[in-house]
């Protein structure tokens, strides 16, 4: 038998006509971690789904080989039955069952046909919480009650209840902090240990270095070449260039001939508590300016509350008993909805489009124009189509968004391009002042630098940034200068002179050591 | 991308496959029943009876916007009748007084719903389906589970009244020429329009359809203007019910397509998170579309208690089930944020000619009932399919 479990030979994948796939060639060691990367489009997940038999066979070119035979797998029950377990990167579980009837969700423990021995069901479910480090969870609490990062583990455990071999993970920390991710990427090197095959697809490179053993570069439908770590040059600069195909010499554009003006935003003793709980106090005597032409990155670690302190600012769009000032060019404003902030210039660009930015069943030109709309594409509530028209156009024609006509459909767009309808949406409402929220999540490198540049026009134009992102080096890439919040507080403002990875993370750990230890690790 | 340089697109099949649906089904009957569904007076029928069922598809399809329906529109028909004929029939006051009363019950049934599903955020299902059952109490304790009437004269017009008209022989019988009149007057404006808003796009250098489906679609248009409006100049001229129908077609047509707060049903039928984040009260769009459907649902519940000439406790029966299947026929998404005024409209006439042809050709009403359903379930399930072949 060959080294390989797994070899997937010359495939190729057409979808009426178009090649997603075109002559892919990956090879898996068994035990390995096999890092698959490529822009988004590039055909990652179609080799997967290929490969797991969402696409039965027959409707592929290639030949697939696992464990030294050829498979011919028609649906996931296939591929499962082998032992080849995809984990998508949107969650497969029923929030309100309990983590026990997820983990067998599918594979139910029975003691007679049909019937469940739930019994047989809690315990098994232990056993297999256990090898992703929750051995100490309720196995009796809906799922929903979970954090995400432990939802993922939970669909990990899952995996695991199949007898899994081959494990496959979309883009498994998309939606997980720092620690969370860290977490996660521990486990798959446990599971490595146990003998366990992991294929991660991931745009988080830094994750790739750390956990895999050799990357897959698939471009255009097509591999570009395979790294293998100790052996290759492995670092995230090699990756990109494979990636997009040429030298990424800059992955944050230079922001030149910017002048930086006088503060036009500011937040004063801002005090916020949960939508659901008046006594508990999410942000507390926040204190920020913004000046004009000013980049200025809000850094921490999720659950921080930093979407929350944009929300509330935003119309108080989150919280209750709300207090503090808000200042806009110098003026006091009351943003007591989401017009009014529209009205006083201030655009909060949200995170998670699909959820909360776009309406995707829409056209392009109905989501960029929505927030402009009252403003400026109306009298007397009746819409101004042609001018509608005219500006969506422009926008679509400025920042490149990728589509055949500002009457597609927005859902049918990519990721990048999407991001771009919601950033052109909060470009036409003419704010002085942005902020973006995760402006780049689970976007492709190439669309990222025009996101950057989008920012760096803003600034140029005299608009004050605000940027929140997860990913530190994004921040440190972008901003003129950093707040870093945790726990609901400022816990420290860096320069772009001062800043770097560590330094955030020291801000961060004093101020946890100065909260005296009594926040709890939920 | 091709289309950019050209500047021409293509014109959006759907709409137009719906009304060729439409001319398919009445061609069909045509057939069946040996044209006995084409003469003046069957056509005049049409009108009024279908009348109701159009207004409150025009209200359902806000809702259905929403991604939700009301259950409770018959109901609320019923009541709204009963009211008119206690004010007249007991307390002897005048149609007015009646119409503004209608009026007021509607208006304020549906503010009754609106605000438990906009503000205390009670699923519209649960909140009209208790609306259905209360209205239907309602009219039978008013009514003490009799009819009353018979109304007079001057109210009944509003639902079996006719325009003035003006005769002259023609053929076998007369011709009205108001009717001919109106029919070229809507002629000229059909045309106009479309002539208007081409030069605008081309002013603006947009996208043009090409001139043969522009051609294509007005004879189309004009085809089912005359058709209508011939026959019923055959008949006793226009019946009020069409006047207010067209003024409400008119009206929410262009409130859906053309005004902020149209635009803000589909975007919060679309995605109601991204709504509320760009700066659309959700919650207010939510409370009028409701309130919206009530006034709808009394001004069709005087149409039909004039068009009977009595309030009955069943008056209003089943009519929401029509109304939904009328706008989901007539291309509206179940999940809410797409459909049109004009496809809910075109889906009431379809149920209607389904109706009438089936009446004439001597099915009865439970054969009916059985057709009616495999329609709506053909007509969604060839929409999604559509839908997910081209996705």
């Amino acid at each position: 038998m060959s080294e390989y479990i797994l070899e997937m030979n010359h495939i190729t994948k057409e979808f009426s006509g178009v090649k997603a796939l075109d002559d892919v060639n990956i090879q898996v060691k068994k035990g390995e971690i096999h890092a698959l990367c490529g822009e988004n489009g590039a055909g990652k997940s179609t080799l997967m789904n290929v490969l797991s038999g969402v696409y039965p066979y027959g409707s592929y070119e290639g030949d697939v080989v696992y464990k030294g035979e050829h498979c011919a797998f028609h649906n996931l029950r296939d591929s499962e039955a082998k032992g080849i377990v995809i984990i998508h990167q949107e969650l497969a579980l029923s929030p309100l069952l309990s983590v026990a009837e997820n983990v067998f969700l599918g594979n139910e423990r029975t003691s007679m046909k049909g019937v469940i021995d739930w019994t047989e069901t809690r315990k098994r479910a232990q056993e297999m919480l256990a090898k992703v480090g929750l051995e100490n969870e309720d196995v009796n609490v809906p799922v929903n009650t979970l954090g995400v990062g432990k939802q993922q583990l939970i669909e990990i455990a899952k995996a695991m209840a199949k007898k899994v071999e081959l494990l496959i993970l979309d883009e498994p920390t998309a939606a997980l902090n720092d620690e969370e991710s860290k977490k996660l990427l521990d486990i798959m090197l446990d599971l490595k240990k146990q003998g366990i095959t992991c294929i991660i697809i991931s745009h988080k490179l830094n994750e790739i270095e750390y956990v895999s053993d050799s990357v897959t570069i698939i471009r255009d439908g097509k591999t570009i070449e395979t790294l293998v770590k100790g052996v290759d040059d492995y670092s995230e600069d090699r990756v990109i260039k494979a990636m997009v195909g040429r030298e990424m010499t800059n992955r944050y554009p230079e922001r030149e001939g910017v002048e930086i003006g006088d503060v036009i935003f500011e937040v004063k003793d801002w005090n916020v508590f949960h939508p659901d709980d008046e006594n508990r106090q999410m942000l507390k005597n926040i204190n920020l300016k913004v000046r004009a032409g000013e980049v200025v990155g809000l850094a921490g670690l999720m659950g921080a509350g930093r979407t929350e302190l944009a929300m509330s600012l935003f119309g108080h769009s989150y919280g209750q008993k709300i207090s503090g000032k808000i200042l806009i060019n110098g003026k006091e404003v009351h943003l007591k909805n989401v017009k009014e902030a529209v009205k006083n210039k201030l655009a909060y660009i949200s995170e998670d489009r699909k959820t909360y930015g776009l309406n995707l069943i829409g056209d392009v030109k109905e989501n960029m124009t929505i927030a402009a709309r009252p403003f400026f594409f109306s009298k007397n509530g009746v819409i101004n189509a042609n001018d509608e028209i005219v500006a969506s156009e422009d926008y679509r024609k400025r920042i490149n968004v990728k589509t055949n006509s500002i009457n597609q459909i927005v859902g049918s767009l990519s990721g990048g391009n999407q991001q771009k309808v919601v950033v052109a949406k909060w470009m036409m409402t003419q704010p002085d002042v942005l902020i973006m929220d995760e402006p780049t999540r689970g976007i492709d490198v190439g669309a990222k630098y025009e996101i950057y540049c989008i920012i760096n026009e803003l600034a140029k134009a005299g608009k004050a940034v605000i940027v929140i992102s997860s990913e530190m080096p994004e921040i440190i890439g972008t901003c003129d200068r950093i707040y870093v919040i945790n726990d609901g507080e400022i816990a420290g403002e860096l320069t772009k002179e001062e800043v770097s990875q560590e330094k955030i993370m020291q801000c961060i750990m004093a101020h946890n050591r100065k909260g005296d230890g009594n926040g709890n690790e939920e | 991308m091709e289309t950019k340089s050209k500047k021409v697109v293509k014109m959006d099949m759907k709409q137009y496959g719906m009304f060729f649906a439409l001319i398919a089904i009445y061609v069909v009957f045509g057939f069946l029943t040996k044209w006995a569904n084409a003469t003046p007076m069957n056509i005049n029928n049409l009108i009024m009876q279908n009348g109701y069922v159009v207004i409150l598809a025009i209200g359902m399809l806000l809702c259905v916007l929403t991604g939700n329906i009301d259950l409770g529109v018959g109901s609320v028909v019923a009541v709204c009748g009963s009211f008119a004929g206690i004010i007249m029939m007991d307390y002897k006051m005048n149609m007015w007084v009646a119409i503004a009363v209608a009026l007021l019950v509607g208006l304020l049934t549906g503010v009754f719903a609106g605000f438990f599903i906009a503000y205390l955020g009670i699923p519209p299902f649960v909140t009209t389906l208790a609306t259905m059952l209360m209205g239907r109490g309602l009219t039978y304790t008013l009514l003490q589970a009799q009819t009353k009437g018979p109304f007079d004269q001057s109210y009944n017009f509003i639902g079996a009244g006719f325009l003035p008209v003006i005769k002259v022989p023609f053929g076998d019988g007369t011709m009205d020429l108001v009717s001919i009149a109106v029919a070229i007057v809507a002629s000229v404006l059909l045309v106009a329009s479309e002539i208007k808003s081409n030069a605008t796009k081309k002013k603006y250098d947009f996208a043009v359809n090409p001139t043969w489906q522009i051609a294509l679609k007005l004879a189309l248009m004009l085809f089912i203007i005359w058709f209508f409006f011939y026959k019923l100049s055959r008949y006793n001229g226009l019946p009020f019910v069409l006047l207010i129908m067209v003024v409400l077609i008119a009206v929410y047509g262009f409130i859906t397509s053309k005004t902020v707060a149209g635009r803000q049903i589909y975007a919060l039928g679309g995605n109601r998170k991204a709504a509320n984040l760009s700066g659309i009260d959700t919650k207010k769009v939510f409370f009028w579309v409701y309130v919206n459907m009530g006034v709808l649902s009394s001004i069709a519940g005087i149409v039909l208690s004039a068009r009977n000439g009595s309030a009955t406790p069943k008056a209003g029966d089943g009519f929401e089930m029509d109304a939904i299947a009328s706008c989901y026929i007539g291309g509206a998404a179940v999940a809410g944020g797409a459909g049109t005024i004009v496809g809910a409209v075109v889906g009431a006439f379809i149920m209607g000619i389904l109706n009438n042809g089936m009446s004439l050709f001597g099915w009865s009403t439970d054969i009916q009932k059985i057709v009616k359903g495999a329609v709506l379930l053909g007509a969604v399930t060839l929409d999604v399919l559509s839908k997910r072949k081209k996705g």
